[in-house]
């Protein structure tokens, strides 16, 4: 079956206070235990923030480091799932459902080129 | 095309199908006769051609063809042009995942059988950007799996009302072009009740969609009234009402009556309404002012919109007078939109205010991208008596 990539965007800075982020990942707690049970779960994260991220690049057989994010912006991606799904609308909603539990954030739906092997 | 980009689930393959199933049926028809069912015909050859396509492609180890070829297999070999599909192909090309002028084209594409270069004409764009704005689209249906379906109950309502804003973009383009020299593209207006009528054949038992093609057909019947033979604007006031075309009015009215009957009335219902009493009135003295306030009040209360506020307040003029119309308008935030100058010049000219409706011309004529409305929005400008 297809399979999506739902990438959660948020914004730069601290996370909300603990009386905000709470209900927030219980909801996207639930949202993921949904998938589950309808088997359309396959992966899902939540990351640490871009201040951790080192960039990787090769050339001619050596490695050079950057630290921090590759792409500098007001957001980053905070997270994201992969879901099978047998065709965008269906996997839409599971993103409407995700959005939907982390409120205001957006969140992209982007189909991946292969399916799942069978 | 509609059962073919069913059966590959690709439209490229489907189109290019049927490019070769119309190229086979006139070296064919010619010698054999046209036969029994031409469209049957078409469908059976272009299915035959997609396979055979299809398979010499899966030579070259292509797992897309492969797959759209196992798919094919499942499928009755005769087939006929059935309603549903041409549904599931609307719904497609009007999916809310896909950018408006994106839908627009792909309707007219594919639905209406307009080629690229004729869509580009219609929209003053260059014929490369509109291919690969149809090329971006149809990529992102196949690779992102926009899914060829009704859509379920529950989404329907949402999904319809996608699928009318892109007929009646298409229309409005038509009705006044948002630039050019032309006042109105009547090609596009046709094309835009042909497919109204379309909805309404494939989706009978929605209101809107019949309010819709109401709407469509009323205003288009006073199209020979609303331009001079030399292509200049005459507004509403003006017409000459024995030059709308009756057969259409009636049509559109018969609409409107089936709407009432429905009794779930919509923002196309209602705007259809708004234009029914406009055609029952033999002049716009003797039209139904009231009628169309208590039909805008409605319209506001369903879709509340500047606009809607707009064209109850220029309806507000002629039963309460202009000043009660320029108070109601003055509150609106539609500085950007030209009509909204428009109708305020309109008004300050008949309280006599000359040198506000001067500037209120000018704010229009900046604003708007259509000759023959920036010439009459001029001449009106230049008609306005000289202040002391």
């Amino acid at each position: 079956m297809p399979q999506y990539l739902l990438t959660i965007y948020q914004p730069d800075g601290d996370p909300p206070p603990p009386e905000v982020l709470e209900p927030i990942m219980r909801d996207v707690e639930a949202v993921k235990q949904e998938m589950k049970d309808a088997g359309a779960w396959v992966f899902s994260g939540g990351l640490h923030p871009p201040s951790t991220a080192t960039v990787v690049r090769g050339a001619d057989g050596d490695t050079l480091l950057t630290d921090g994010p590759y792409l500098e912006g007001k957001e980053h991606v905070g997270g994201f799932t992969i879901v099978r799904a047998p065709d965008l609308d269906a996997a839409l909603e599971w993103g409407g459902k995700l959005a939907g539990a982390l409120r205001l954030l957006p969140v992209e739906v982007r189909p991946f080129y292969d399916e799942e092997p069978n | 095309m509609a059962v073919l980009v069913r059966v590959f689930g690709d439209i490229d393959v489907a189109e290019e199908a049927v490019q070769d199933a119309f190229a086979a049926a006139m070296t064919h028809w010619p010698v054999s006769g046209v036969p029994p069912s031409p469209a049957g015909w078409i469908i059976t050859t272009a299915r035959r051609r997609a396979i055979d396509r299809l398979r010499r492609e899966a030579t070259r180890d292509d797992r897309h063809a492969q797959a759209a070829l196992l798919h094919a297999r499942d499928e009755p070999a005769e087939e006929s042009p059935v309603p549903d599909d041409r549904l599931r192909l609307i719904f497609t090309c009007c999916h809310p995942a896909l950018a408006p002028a994106a839908r627009v084209a792909l309707a007219l594409r594919l639905l209406g059988g307009l080629t690229t270069a004729e869509i580009a004409r219609a929209f003053l764009v260059p014929e490369p950007t509109m291919a690969q704005r149809l090329v971006r689209a149809k990529g992102k249906i196949r690779d992102a799996r926009i899914p060829y379906r009704v859509p379920k109950d529950a989404d329907l309502p949402d999904r319809i009302r996608s699928v009318l804003a892109v007929v009646y973009l298409i229309f409005n383009e038509g009705y006044a072009a948002s630039s050019g020299e032309q006042l109105t593209r009547p090609d596009l207006c046709a094309e835009a009740i042909r497919l109204g009528r379309l909805l309404a054949e494939l989706m009978p038992d929605e209101p809107e969609v019949l309010g819709l093609l109401a709407l469509m057909l009323l205003v288009e019947a006073r199209r020979p009234a609303r331009t001079t033979a030399n292509g200049d604007l005459v507004p509403l006031a003006e017409q000459d009402r024995a030059r709308w075309d009756r057969t259409l009015i009636d049509e559109g009215q018969v609409l409107v009556r089936r709407c009432l009957r429905r009794d779930r009335p919509g923002p196309y219902q209602i705007q259809a309404a708004v234009n029914a009493v406009h055609s029952d009135a033999p002049s716009v003295a003797e039209t139904d002012w009231r009628q169309v306030v208590t039909l805008y009040d409605q319209l506001l209360a369903v879709a509340p919109s500047p606009v809607a506020a707009l064209n109850r307040a220029a309806a507000v003029a002629e039963v309460d007078g202009p000043a009660a119309a320029l108070a109601l308008i003055d509150r609106l935030d539609l500085a950007d939109y030209h009509v909204c100058h428009a109708i305020r010049a309109d008004l300050l000219r008949r309280l006599g205010r000359a040198d506000e409706a001067a500037a209120a011309y000018e704010a229009a004529i900046a604003r708007t991208g259509n000759a023959a409305e920036r010439a009459f929005l001029a001449q009106r400008r230049a008609s306005l008596p000289a202040q002391p």
